[in-house]
């Protein structure tokens, strides 16, 4: 049974393609996924993000819990609001998703988790929560808020149309440095993005949410699909779940070692795995020198052995085809590697992998 | 569905058109356009190549997805559109215009086996 965000109907009364999604009947574009990627770069546009989860993570325990649960470190979140991107690993040091955790308050926190992921994440939180209460006391809530709504609104003009719409939004939101949050009313408004560009998401009430979409729509905002959120995070050179990492990849082998804390002595789930492990391959990004699209699963070799494409497409900012890509350690910034395309070999070049920030072109 | 009367059609989504001095002319249809997206490279055959019909002649690829392009009929291309690939865009503007080739036909015969527009549009719009 395919799921609905509350906002399904607006969506098709401004006739967006429909797509599954982890589940989920959510708008691929509204005509053009093109435009809806130069409208972001350029001006601003909104997404429904109401089928990622946030779930509410509170009690005495807490932070204990979250110190032990997920692969960054929750003990850097010293001020209200302030926001961490972690993945959350399995005992081998796979990821089980990535995820953002907000601190609210001491013994509050909200994490934000991937939609398709969603109900084998909960799972997996309540059978570590169950495992580690038979050893010691741990008192921790964990409620999804299905309740509650998302909207990301982002792009170089998407701050001053939030505020337009949501004036009394503004004193506490606009003083946000990046990854930060603060609760305004009945919305959390989170400075945090997808794309790239500067931006909110804002969780709200889901029965607020329509009438903060049409709102947007009449000032101005295009709405914009998945496809172009996927070019968008892209070359931002952001991980989709799924696609550069899952179960059986480690954070280190998907560009997620700056999200791991391996240097405080807490342990956490998968930490012995990762240590023993070590890094055996780097993910960086690849820019197509031959016409062409790279994807997903294509081969590549370079002097230092085989890779592979984890996420590939066009980049409509740079007008040229990108990819993130992992390759045999050694390989380095700058090299020029081979990928197989149907039956020909194109030559990519190795770069950062970060194409596009702030609307400019960073390679 | 815009599906123009005056061209035939194969199942995979290419219309082809009869020109006056016996070549064909081959594109993709406005709704295999349609389901593909914006498109942003296409990938043409080589002038004098030989096509076997229902086998790959061309790739036409939107931000989504890679496309394989068919030959309707058996025969040797003629002539390539590269407007096209300086601009697939052109498709999503009018895929009837934006051609991609055009080929001399081995067998004329091999034509009577494509769609009218009337089966073309009964087939996509399952």
């Amino acid at each position: 049974m395919t799921q609905k965000t509350v906002l399904n109907e607006a969506h098709r009364r401004l006739s967006a393609k429909m797509v599954d999604f982890g589940g989920w009947d959510m708008p691929l574009h509204y005509g053009s996924q093109l435009d809806e990627h130069h409208a972001v770069r350029s001006d601003c546009g909104m997404f429904d993000v109401s089928h990622m989860c946030a779930v509410d993570v509170a009690g005495p325990d807490a932070k204990a819990f979250l110190l032990r649960l997920i692969a960054n470190n929750v003990d850097k979140l010293k001020l209200p609001g302030k926001a961490l991107y972690s993945a959350m690993l399995n005992e081998a040091g796979g990821v089980v998703d990535d995820l953002i955790v907000y601190f609210i308050a001491d013994g509050q926190y909200r994490v934000v988790i991937n939609a398709g992921t969603a109900e084998k994440d909960l799972a997996w939180m309540r059978a570590r929560l169950a495992e580690w209460q038979r050893v010691a006391a741990c008192q921790v809530a964990i409620v999804p808020r299905r309740d509650l709504a998302m909207i990301a609104v982002q792009g170089p003009q998407a701050r001053a149309k939030v505020w337009q719409v949501l004036p009394q939004a503004r004193a506490a939101s606009e003083p946000l440095k990046p990854f930060f949050a603060v609760n305004v009313g009945d919305y959390f408004i989170a400075s945090t993005g997808y794309t790239g560009e500067e931006g909110y998401e804002i969780t709200l009430p889901a029965s607020k949410a329509e009438g903060l979409w049409q709102a947007l729509l009449d000032a101005g905002v295009k709405p914009i699909g998945l496809g172009a959120r996927d070019t968008l995070r892209l070359e931002a050179g952001m991980n989709l779940y799924g696609q550069d990492m899952n179960e059986d990849v480690s954070p280190l082998d998907a560009g997620l070692a700056w999200t791991v804390d391996l240097t405080a002595p807490r342990d956490f789930v998968g930490k012995a795995a990762l240590l023993a492990g070590g890094q055996k391959s780097q993910f960086l990004g690849l820019l197509l020198q031959d016409r062409g699209v790279l994807r997903a699963h294509q081969k590549i070799s370079s002097a230092q052995g085989a890779g592979e494409i984890t996420s590939g497409s066009y980049a409509p900012t740079l007008q040229q085809s990108i990819a993130l890509a992992r390759l045999p350690l050694g390989v380095a910034i700058g090299d020029t590697v081979t990928v197989e395309i149907r039956d020909k070999q194109l030559v990519a070049r190795v770069v950062k992998p970060c194409f596009v920030r702030n609307g400019k072109a960073m390679i | 569905m815009n599906v123009p009367a005056n061209l035939k059609y194969t199942k995979s989504h290419e219309w082809v058109r009869v020109e006056t001095d016996g070549t064909v002319t081959v594109g993709i249809t406005d709704h295999a356009q349609e389901l593909l997206g914006d498109l942003v490279f296409v990938d043409l055959p080589e002038i004098g190549k030989k096509l076997v019909a229902e086998q790959e002649a061309a790739v036409v690829e939107s931000v989504k997805a890679a496309s394989d392009v068919y030959a309707p009929i058996g025969g040797n291309v003629t002539e390539i559109n590269t407007a096209v690939s300086d601009k697939p865009e052109l498709i999503n503007q009018d895929a009837y215009a934006a051609w991609l080739f055009r080929m001399k036909p081995a067998a004329i015969g091999e034509l009577a086996s494509l769609l009218d527009a009337a089966a073309y549009t009964a087939i996509s719009a399952e």
